[in-house]
């Protein structure tokens, strides 16, 4: 029975190093590269010797897509064509094309230059692996070859994100990457048609949250800021310079407008204005609303929101600063969260999920006493706020997104094993499909059950479809046919055709039976008479009286014949060939 | 399949194809050209248009002289310009199922379509054709409601009156489909009804049809479209470019065995080479501005002007013109600039990669930021302030009927310092000129047409090799003012089937498959047999269900109990008919074995006799005659139902083993 696998090289039962090995009908595709936050070993990439002991990976894998930017999606790219190596295709959406070499360039350089590690992918391997990437538009049917065909559709999330529909013949998987199901002040939500694929692959971030709305969360989180600011404290929000960073500042841009407010608000690093570059550029994939007013008015065109300076984070009195990246495990966001982590009139608010092990992950859970590096304890006076921002859908948005696109089986990636546990039941209760979730290295196989697409003659369609005494197309018919099955065409067509196109003459089957009827009258006057009970009984059909004195019903044919020994006797012989009958409705005992 | 021809303008298309069971409009283009024979609406009172004299038809009368009026020898209809609509009554335009849309330009007539005809179904466009095809109608029904005027002529329109009129006016055809120009409430009803699509999208129609728009090369956005079932294949090529200006580049691979090519859209001057055009246009305008003149480009707010805009930006600075002020006024202007910059995805690869940087795909950003562009919705406001001679202006329309155009060439047509410079193809510059005749201003004809000439057509015909093409008339033959050029029509084999406005076309293609899904329980069920090497048969019966035009079999239900007594019950209606299967037979019937066969299902009496054409098997018991012949069996026996049948499953087994020991061979 043909079978679909999935083994997870990353973000089973975790979150991070998202890393999917699927195989469908023969072909092996691999979803996502990422890596992993929480490590800085070699468990941050993906073990790519999973794939094949021996040989290349170009020769194993028929391509390779990448969900959207964020580094846990695409972070091991480079790594795995340049070092590991890997020539094939590589498909992104043109946002993801776009802004990931500059994520992964920011990666690299936070990795090599800062931490002085060696043996990590260079920039030029990183211009090198994305001349290897196809990107693709939404919706199109990309086809990788002539059997293996991918679709991208909206994922919301962050600008380019995308899902993929992977489909060879009739068996297909739909990975969702990360995506949302509600739409926020800069992306629209995502969505997929129903295209009932064998296989969902499912983030399950959010898995057992149900968030509130999101107006009250946006509420909450202006709150916290504003009396932040107005008792002159310092509000540090990690972020990544792309992605939530652009919701957030419309949301304070627009507050700032509004309250006429006029503490400074900084925005780190010199990506911001690159970022809001691309999200003019790519201004077709953000929501609606921007789209139907950038004419008039760009909402990535910011006042109020200034460049931030190392210096800045000394200044006395209030202040807002978005500051990269948005775990706190490295770069500016660290350093200024240290400098201002003493103060209990600050505040540091965390929008997004924080991966085990970075400071952002620790903080969140409680703990006030970091560990800093050389045995320094930092000790956390400021106030620590999370906020879901992060654009993942929440449980209510996954059952959502099944419902939408009605898989016969999901598979949960993406999440923490317990809350993926509750998620599971929840499915399994719910749609009745079954549900998997697969951890690192294990492989879960689906039995896909394809119906077989084959060629029917349209001579013996329209037959099939005209024949029956009630012309109603949408009543399911009976229908007789021959299949040819030759190399690997499936051909139906009409016996009779079968037997021409192969050369075969028909064996022709022909019934003959006598029947017996008591009536003294001449020959000719019995024919007359059961022509005529048979015209009265079967209005339907054609029934004639040949000129020779035999009776035809269709291709029935019945003579009247004197019983030899008994002339009061007539013998009829009903003959007519093997195939489907009227004579049900002859019924010769009436007489 | 059949083709109905609605328009007969090669480059303005509106056809519809009547497809299996769907019926898709291809385009719907609206032929301006009507416009030409109209006098033009000015911006502000033209004291010169308004004293033209009223017609004097030759014997005297004067009644038309409120209507038409005479400018240079040339009568022109002094009313609200009107377009020629498609034909609307060739067939029920409200059985239209979809609309493809090619391009922008060839989307003009939607609001009629589908405001007017009772549509009910979908359009389907790329999200730059709808968006610069929204900009292109804005400015249409803005530039023609902004000037009311109060009369409208219909009088000359009457076939006995038009008959006494000069030409062109008397040869003016379809008059009576001439209609006024839409309101803004009906384009934006129009194109609600659009749904978005990408290049390479498949889209299912009703199951039956799948449609695919592909890239075209012509503008942003712009396509071709693929009709196909599992069998036939229609592809659809209107407006296509092999150039490289700032669309993605046309997707010639994707076309190849097409069952019909129905091509529409080539270039409307074959003889001109659009770089040439560029450069022409180019050194004209330096002249003139170097002279002291100004120049008027007349042109659509989009297309070709992002690539002049972009020649000019390599260019200004070398021919000294940094200081020359360039307006863009149109009341899309603003909204056309950005627009432009915010499709990379439908770019050219090297503005594709100038996204990436992230920078401005186009590079009139820069003239924008540097001032050296500057654009207006409409010469009042802002624009009379900054307004500074010598200056080239690039606006609207290319037909010079209405729009800004008007006010510039009333105001600058005096001079001979200045130029008007036609880039657009789609008029006639001399006839677009006619309204405003004497004039002093020089005039320069750059027709910059990107579409595909006749040896582009030749080569992608022999590269695509359909198996039939189809096109308008006027590409059938060498255009009327250059019969002797005979490259200039399409050269394939075999010919082209042509057409001309309100024909219906039967394409030639014959069907003779239909896609149909075997569930895998009914597959499993099915027993081949191997009849030749290679080759296996087996048969099929089942139910057949068509749900959305999609067959599917399935495993036939449980036959029904056979009847206990002779009374026979009458099928009920909603169980479905099951009638019995008749198996496949064929070959003959070793009558050795068959005999065997009898014997061990308990015929004790089987008695043979051989006969001329083969064997007659006498069941004596059962009273029963079989007579076996090559190609044929017969049983005669009484009314015995339960026997018939058994015999008749002998039979075939009979079959089947001779057809197992064949494969032994």
């Amino acid at each position: 029975m043909p079978e679909i696998k999935v083994t997870p090289l990353g973000a089973g039962q975790d979150v991070g190093r998202s890393c999917i090995l699927v195989s469908i009908a023969g072909k092996n595709v691999m979803l996502d590269c990422g890596m992993h936050m929480g490590y800085n070993d070699d468990r941050r990439f993906p073990d790519f010797s999973y794939i094949t002991q021996n040989g290349r990976l170009t020769d194993f894998l028929d391509c390779v897509i990448i969900s959207h930017f964020h580094l846990d999606h695409c972070g091991a790219l480079p790594y795995f064509s340049e070092m590991v190596g890997y020539d094939g295709p590589i498909y992104m959406t043109h946002p993801t094309k776009a802004i990931c070499p500059i994520l992964l360039e920011d990666y690299r350089k936070i990795t090599v230059d800062k931490k002085g590690e060696t043996n990590f992918f260079t920039s030029q391997m990183i211009k090198d692996c994305m001349k290897k990437v196809v990107a693709v538009h939404l919706h199109q049917t990309v086809q990788v070859d002539e059997e293996l065909e991918i679709k991208a559709y909206y994922a919301g999330h962050v600008l380019g994100a995308a899902m993929f529909q992977i489909k060879v013949g009739c068996e297909s998987v739909v990975y969702t990457g990360d995506y949302n199901m509600t739409p926020d002040r800069h992306l629209g939500a995502a969505w997929i048609d129903k295209c009932r694929p064998d296989l969902l692959i499912t983030e399950s971030t959010y898995a057992t949250t149900i968030r509130d709305s999101k107006r009250c969360r946006e509420r909450d989180f202006l709150k916290k800021v504003h009396e932040t600011v107005e008792r002159g404290g310092k509000v540090l929000i990690p972020v990544f310079a792309l992605g939530r960073a652009q919701e957030l500042c419309i949301l304070l841009e627009t507050f700032w407008e509004r309250m006429n407010l006029k503490a400074p608000i900084y925005f780190s690093t010199g990506l911001t204005e690159k970022a809001n570059h691309y999200y003019k550029l790519f201004i077709t994939w953000t929501n609606q609303k921007i789209r139907k007013t950038f004419v008039q008015r760009n909402m990535f065109e910011f006042k109020h929101i200034k460049a931030f300076d190392r210096a800045f984070a000394d200044n006395p009195g209030p202040m807002v600063v978005f500051a990269t990246p948005g775990m706190l495990h490295a770069g500016q966001s660290l350093q200024i969260f240290r400098k201002w982590a003493g103060n209990e009139k600050n505040m540091v608010i965390m929008p997004g999920y924080c991966v085990q092990g970075t400071v952002g992950h620790k903080i969140l859970s409680g703990q006030r006493k970091l560990e800093m590096e050389g045995r320094q304890i930092l000790e956390v006076k400021m106030q620590v706020e999370y906020m879901s921002f992060s654009a993942h859908a929440d449980a209510k948005g996954i059952m959502q997104l099944i419902r939408q696109a009605e898989p016969r089986n999901v598979l949960l990636v993406h999440g923490e094993a317990k809350k993926m546990e509750f998620l599971k039941q929840k499915i399994e209760q719910e749609f009745h499909v079954n549900c998997y979730m697969p951890a690192n290295g294990e492989t879960t196989t689906i039995f896909t059950n394809p119906s077989i697409p084959v060629d029917i003659s349209l001579g013996l369609l329209k037959r099939e479809t005209a024949i029956g005494l009630l012309p109603d197309a949408k009543k399911p018919k009976l229908m007789h046919g021959t299949l040819i099955m030759k190399d690997n065409s499936f051909r139906l067509v009409s016996p009779e055709q079968a037997l021409k196109e192969l050369g075969l003459a028909e064996h022709q089957l022909r019934f003959t039976c006598r029947v017996h009827i008591q009536d003294p009258r001449k020959e000719h006057e019995t024919v007359l008479r059961v022509y005529n009970h048979l015209k009265g009984v079967l209005k339907d059909y054609s029934v004639q009286h040949l000129p020779d004195g035999s009776i035809t019903v269709e291709s029935i044919l019945i003579q009247a014949t004197a019983h030899s020994e008994d002339q009061g006797t007539k013998v009829l012989l009903v003959s007519w060939t093997y195939q489907v009958g009227i004579l049900e409705d002859i019924h010769f005992n009436q007489f | 399949m059949k083709l109905y021809c609605l328009s007969g303008h090669p480059t303005l298309p509106c056809n519809v194809l009547k497809f299996k069971s769907t019926t898709i409009m291809l385009d719907c283009g609206l032929d301006m050209t009507s416009t030409l024979n109209f006098l033009p609406l000015p911006l502000v009172q033209s004291p010169r248009l308004s004293k033209l004299p009223g017609l004097v038809l030759k014997d005297g009368s004067t009644f038309l002289d409120k209507e038409l009026k005479e400018c240079s020898g040339h009568v022109f209809v002094d009313s609200v310009p009107e377009f020629c609509l498609p034909e609307t009554e060739l067939l029920d335009l409200s059985t239209v199922d979809v609309i493809l849309i090619s391009n922008y330009h060839c989307m003009m007539a939607l609001p009629y379509i589908t405001e007017y005809t009772g549509f009910t179904g979908t359009v389907y466009a790329t999200e730059p054709t709808v968006q610069i095809g929204r900009l292109l109608m804005e400015e249409l029904v803005n530039s023609i409601e902004r000037v009311p005027k109060a009369q409208s002529a219909s009088t000359w329109k009457n076939k006995e009156v038009q008959r006494l009129l000069p030409a062109p006016l008397k040869d003016a055809v379809e008059v009576s489909m001439w209609r006024k120009c839409y309101t803004m409430p009906e384009v934006n009803a129009a194109l609600s009804k659009i749904q978005l699509v990408g290049y390479s999208q498949k889209i299912e129609l009703f199951g039956a049809v799948q449609v695919t728009p592909l890239s075209s090369g012509y503008a942003l956005g712009s396509s071709n479209w693929i009709i196909q079932s599992h069998y036939e294949k229609v592809s659809y090529v209107s407006g296509s470019s092999l150039l490289t200006t700032h669309p993605q580049p046309m997707d010639q691979a994707s076309l190849k065995n097409s069952d019909v090519l129905i091509l529409t859209g080539l270039t409307q001057i074959p003889t001109a080479n659009p770089d040439g055009m560029v450069g022409e246009f180019c050194s004209n305008l330096a002249m003139t501005v170097r002279n002291g003149g100004n120049v008027l480009v007349p042109c659509y707010p989009s297309g070709v002007i992002y690539d002049l805009l972009e020649c000019l930006y390599q260019y200004i600075d070398s021919a000294g013109l940094s200081n020359v002020p360039f307006y863009f006024i149109s009341p899309v202007a603003n909204s056309s600039l950005e627009f432009s910059q915010i499709f990379a995805e439908w770019l050219c690869h090297n503005k594709q990669t100038k996204v990436y940087l992230p920078e401005p795909p186009f590079p009139h950003a820069e003239l924008i930021q540097t001032n050296k562009l500057k654009h207006y919705p409409s010469i009042h406001g802002d624009f009379s302030n900054d307004f500074k001679q010598p200056c080239v202006i690039f606006t609207g329309h290319p037909s010079l009927r209405f729009g800004d155009v008007v006010h510039f060439m009333e105001l600058w047509g005096k001079s001979s310092l200045n130029t008007v410079i036609f880039t657009e193809p789609d008029f006639s510059y001399l006839d677009a000129l006619a309204p405003y005749q004497p004039l002093a201003m020089k005039c320069v004809y750059c027709p910059i047409d990107t579409r595909l000439n006749f040896i582009q057509v030749s080569k992608l015909l022999k590269e695509v090799q359909p198996l039939h093409v189809v096109c308008p008339e006027q590409y059938t033959q060498p255009p009327p003012s250059q019969s002797h050029r005979t490259d200039l029509m399409i050269d394939c084999q075999p010919p082209p089937m042509s057409y001309r406005r309100a024909e219906v076309l039967t394409l030639p293609y014959k069907r003779r498959y239909e896609k149909i899904e075997i569930m895998p329980e009914l597959a499993d069920s099915l027993v081949p047999l191997e009849i030749k090497p290679g080759i296996s048969l087996a048969t099929v019966s089942a139910m057949l269900h068509t749900k959305d035009n999609k067959h599917v079999l399935q495993l036939p239900p449980k036959p029904p109990q056979p009847p206990t007594s002779k009374k026979r019950k009458r099928v009920s209606d909603d169980v479905p008919e099951c009638k019995p299967l008749k198996p496949l037979l064929s070959g003959s019937i070793p009558v050795d074995q068959f005999v065997q066969t009898l014997e061990k299902h308990g015929f004790s009496d089987v008695k043979v006799e051989d006969t001329a054409k083969g064997h007659i098997v006498l069941l004596q018991e059962a009273e029963t005659l079989i007579q076996i012949e090559e190609d044929s069996t017969h049983i005669i026996c009484d009314n015995d139902e339960p026997l018939r049948v058994k015999l008749r499953d002998l039979v075939h087994e009979g079959r089947k083993v001779k057809l197992c020991c064949s494969d032994a061979h």
